[in-house]
């Protein structure tokens, strides 16, 4: 490969190499200075900064880098293009909140004199998420979910308070362990019978008449495991209440949003990629004969959404109910690609913002009561709607958009998934999503008939916040509101983020 | 029209006005009330002067305001009314402030919380009303549950906290499947109309277009929301404990106002978008609306709390009013709006009179009472008056709304059978039986329960409240006319709809 080449080459990964300077400058800041740890954070946000401005750089802005000397048109490993770009700059704008979020962890101020372990941590996620969303090569792809989750097996358990984290952590990593294992597995297969590892060159030829169906089918449920277990989609869901219960909040917060996000946009790179041969005017794919991606995923949405709804009903740890939640979200989102056409995954990105700014703000909430009370059980909520008169108004609207009503996020989020699916002339599938969500009804307002119907037995002290912890939750709760009433920038924002290279 | 923007400022003027509360300290109860009176008095003021300026002779609707409000879906802030919202408006307005002013006395907690409620729950209820956007309505439609579920659970009664919540995922069951009935319906018309849109005024064009097999499930959907709304028998359980459990206020704007949103959306939905299914379906629902009728009546009889009588007298008298918009004349269309204002009155002032008398005893048990006649004469005549009014005594405004849907349904080309107005027609006399019965048990004999002694009659505010609505009891009872002119025009404009699409049945 020729300088010039090279340079090109590099220059499509700029974020990325953002992130991992920033990585490396906060292990060393760490070495070098140990009693500024508080400058840490701040390093973190401007190497975010930085990364975030070089992805809006980026943005319709498409092109393939890394290819290797076989690969014909030029295909590589990364790929650089709007769909990308749109879930990069989610992760960083996520991971910019999630350091603020930690400013009001007390378990993570806790443990500060390994703030910097904490934040290099950090940034190995994020850059294993940035990679894994554009990586367009199963062997990339693999590493940067390895990446991705062995910085979060750390994590889950960084505390090491209570037991419950190091529980969360092996946990994770068994289930992880077994399911990238899977995954590997098909990987191979899928090497074995093609021949090459870039997802634009196995496209062709999946369409080769003399195909052994039985095997990419079986190749494919291998590989959608380990995707599924990243989303948390039923039956890979299993790790997700033990971890997120047991893992510190802010970890717990940044997995369900980021990591999840991740994850959703690795499968649908995969399926848009290698299982589509072009989109017709009215914006749906077709599909390879090769594998029934829409029975597959219309069997596994379903199942995860009921699943999580009717298991969350019977919790009375709020972090677990969130987790249980975030598996019934999964599935919402899920059925955006059911539809496999442009308008759902034009709804599934709209989702995704709307599902972080207020997953994101439950989980802030939860985390500054947890402070104070010392508990995240849902009887300690008791008359905490006169006790904490703003962080208990802010949760309920947080909780009413989960459930999606209007005139919040929320709502619009789940509207727009609807209407790609009675787009697609999937009503009975649209029918049973509304089911689950009256399902989710009861359990969201069950909290808030805890806090505000019930009366509590024992005056509750009163919890006031810090200015900088209302300022956070203004800025989450404030777009929960607006975009409940207007959201044309985040649609438009959104339609011009769905192309993938080459499609 | 050049007060277009009129409607706009009544929607606006108690979501102003919720906000302002807002901002005013929570001890300074006496000024909450007073603003929450003066701000939905001022909506009544707004909802007059709509009235004078209202023409009712024009088919079309009226004040329309229209900004275009979300591009990407092509959803407009759509209002505008015609004489069935405009009553349904006016009734809204006009009674939120009788409410506000009655529970005076009966909430003394969380004032602010509730005055906040109450107008928020205003506006919602209002914007269903004049919402001419399907999106737009479907927004105030689920907006309205948060804060009637606060109501219910945080100022009800001893269940309170049960009634709430079943009320909630009740009414959220239907309205998301009129959600994807409306998402279903716009997306099956962009394609004859080129484009998606949820104007209403433009769906009504491509509504009874769609073939049947389609239509159906589509009118399922709506029907489904709006009769557990309504509630038309066998979706109603969660009435009872709603309105039970409900303090005073909530109860007479449940009664009063919500419920009407049901049969409301039948009249603007269901009729003009899918007439064919409305006359295919029109005797399935009408049986439903007479087992209803008796149903309700029966049940009202057996009750020993005078609350759940009245609660159940509200399904019997909706099934009368869902009979008359199913029976398709315009006589028994014309009975279901009125019946519809009625109800709204009476059994309001059911719902106020049995709440006055709780604030003073603390019990609703019907043995509790007797001879109240001596003790609170004014009360005794109040109710007297009430109860006659809502058993459909000729004079009072019941009598003019029953007898209008009897004569339609019996002369109905749908319904065919004499049968429905006869079984109706007994739950006229059931109801006199039960509230009859009621009355005696409570008025008249001797006063047996000692602690009854000392009872005080109605106050003056208490009057107050109580004073315009048996006006407008009356004035229906002898002059229908100034009301039922409103709608005329607009409810024969539905029903020439549905006979012009559905001819070969009328022909």
């Amino acid at each position: 490969m020729d300088a010039s080449l090279l340079t090109e080459n590099l220059s499509y990964i700029l974020p990325e190499i953002v992130i991992s300077a920033a990585l490396i400058i906060i292990v060393l800041f760490d070495l070098i200075f140990h009693n500024d740890k508080r400058i840490i954070p701040y390093l973190a946000v401007a190497g975010l900064a930085v990364a975030g401005f070089f992805i809006i750089d980026q943005f319709s802005f498409e092109g393939s880098a890394f290819a290797t000397s076989s690969s014909a048109n030029n295909f590589g490993m990364i790929t650089v293009d709007n769909f990308g770009s749109f879930f990069k700059l989610f992760v960083v704008c996520v991971s910019i909140l999630i350091v603020f979020f930690s400013f009001s962890s007390e378990e993570i101020q806790k443990t500060f004199d390994r703030l910097g372990e904490y934040y290099a941590l950090i940034f190995g996620m994020i850059l294993g998420m940035i990679i894994l969303v554009s990586a367009s090569d199963l062997i990339l792809i693999y590493l940067a979910l390895e990446l991705l989750s062995l910085s979060s097996y750390v994590l889950a358990g960084f505390t090491k308070l209570r037991d419950r984290n190091s529980e969360a952590s092996l946990k994770y990593l068994i289930f992880g362990g077994v399911s990238s294992g899977l995954m590997l597995f098909g990987i191979s297969i899928i090497y074995g019978m093609t021949g090459t590892t870039n997802l634009y060159l196995i496209n062709p030829l999946l369409q080769a008449p003399n195909l052994n169906l039985i095997t990419v089918s079986f190749a494919m449920i291998l590989i959608f495991t380990g995707i599924g277990y990243k989303i948390s989609s039923a039956p890979f869901h299993f790790w997700t209440p033990d971890v997120y219960e047991g893992a510190p909040i802010v970890i717990t917060a940044f997995l369900s949003v980021a990591s999840k996000a991740a994850g959703f946009a690795l499968l649908i790179r995969l399926i848009k990629t290698t299982f589509v041969t072009f989109t017709s005017p009215d914006g749906y794919w077709q599909l390879i004969n090769a594998f029934d991606w829409q029975a597959l995923l219309i069997i596994i949405s379903i199942f995860t959404m009921t699943l999580g709804n009717f298991t969350a009903l019977w919790q009375n740890n709020l972090k677990r109910m969130l987790a249980y939640s975030s598996i019934a979200h999964a599935g919402y989102l899920l059925l955006g690609l059911v539809v496999m056409s442009d308008q759902g995954l034009t709804a599934i990105l709209i989702y995704f913002v709307f599902y972080a700014l207020m997953n994101l703000g439950a989980f802030y909430i939860i985390m500054l009561i947890a402070n104070k009370t010392g508990s995240e059980e849902i009887d300690d909520y008791t008359g905490l709607g006169s006790a904490a008169p703003f962080l208990g108004v802010s949760l309920a609207i947080f909780l009413v958009s989960l459930t999606g009503l209007p005139p919040t996020a929320g709502f619009i989020g789940k509207l727009y998934i609807f209407i790609a699916l009675v787009d697609a002339k999937m009503i009975a599938v649209a029918i049973i999503a509304l089911l689950n969500t009256v399902v989710s009804l009861y359990y969201y307002v069950r909290v808030l008939k805890h806090m505000y119907l019930q009366k509590s037995d024992s005056p509750k002290d009163a919890i006031l916040p810090s200015t900088g912890q209302i300022l956070f939750i203004l800025i989450l709760l404030v777009p929960t509101l607006l975009f409940g009433v207007y959201f044309t920038p985040i649609v438009t924002f959104a339609k011009n983020s769905i192309s993938l290279l080459g499609f | 029209m050049e007060n277009s923007q009129l409607l706009t400022y009544l929607l606006f003027t108690p979501i102003v006005g919720s906000l302002i509360i807002l901002f005013i300290k929570p001890d300074q109860e006496k000024l909450i009330r007073w603003m929450g009176v003066f701000i939905s008095g001022v909506a009544f003021v707004i909802s007059m002067i709509i009235y004078v300026a209202f023409d009712s002779s024009n088919p079309a609707f009226q004040f329309i305001h229209k900004v275009l409000w979300i591009e990407s879906l092509n959803v407009s802030y759509h209002v505008g009314i015609d004489g069935i919202s405009l009553l349904l408006v006016m009734l809204t307005t006009f009674l939120t402030p009788l409410t506000l002013i009655s529970s005076w006395k009966g909430i003394t907690k969380q004032v602010k919380m509730f005055t906040f409620s109450m107008l928020f729950l205003q506006a919602g209820m209002l914007g269903v009303f004049i919402a001419l956007d399907m999106f737009l309505f479907y927004v105030f439609w689920e907006v309205m549950l948060i804060p009637m579920y606060f109501i219910i659970g945080v100022w009800g009664g001893v269940e309170r906290i049960y009634a709430a919540v079943k009320f909630f995922i009740y009414t959220m069951f239907g309205s998301l499947l009129m959600l994807v009935a409306i998402i279903w319906l716009a997306v099956y018309a962009s394609e004859p109309l080129g484009y998606f849109t949820t104007n209403l005024l433009e769906l009504y064009q491509v509504g009874p277009t769609i073939p049947n097999e389609i239509q159906y499930y589509m009118f399922m959907a709506f029907f489904f929301s709006f009769a557990i709304k309504v509630p038309l028998f066998p979706l109603h359980t969660w009435l009872p404990d709603a309105h039970v459990q409900a303090p005073t206020a909530g109860s007479v704007i449940l009664a009063g106002v919500l419920l009407k949103m049901g049969t409301y959306g039948l009249l603007r939905f269901n009729l003009p978008l899918f007439p064919q299914s409305s006359v295919h379906f029109a005797p399935f629902i009408s049986i439903l609306a007479v087992i209803g009728i008796i149903y309700g009546a029966l049940v009202a009889m057996v009750q020993s709390d005078m609350k759940k009588l009245v609660a159940y007298s509200s399904v019997s008298h909706l099934g009368f009013v869902v009979l008359g918009i199913f029976a398709f004349t315009t006589e028994s269309l014309q009975g279901a709006v009125i019946q519809m204002v009625n109800h709204g009155l009476s059994t309001g002032a059911l719902f106020l009179l049995v709440g006055f008398i709780y604030e003073r005893t603390h019990n609703r048990e019907i043995s509790y009472y007797g001879g109240l006649a001596k003790l609170v004469p004014f009360f005794a005549f109040a109710l007297l008056f009430t109860s006659l009014s809502s058993i459909g005594l000729p004079g009072l405004n019941g009598f003019i709304g029953e007898f209008l849907i009897l004569v339609g349904s019996f002369q109905s080309q749908v319904l065919d059978s004499w049968w429905f107005t006869i079984f109706a027609a007994s739950g006229v006399i059931f109801a006199a039986v039960y509230l009859l019965w009621m009355y005696e048990r409570v008025v008249f004999g001797k006063v047996t329960n000692p602690k009854l002694e000392g009872l005080t009659d109605l106050d003056a505010r208490e009057m107050f409240v109580l004073i315009p609505i048996f006006i407008l009891i009356v004035w229906i009872g002898i002059y229908p006319s100034t009301f039922l002119d409103i709608s005329d025009t607009s409810v024969k404009t539905i029903l020439d709809n549905v006979i012009n699409n559905t001819y070969n049945f009328f022909s």
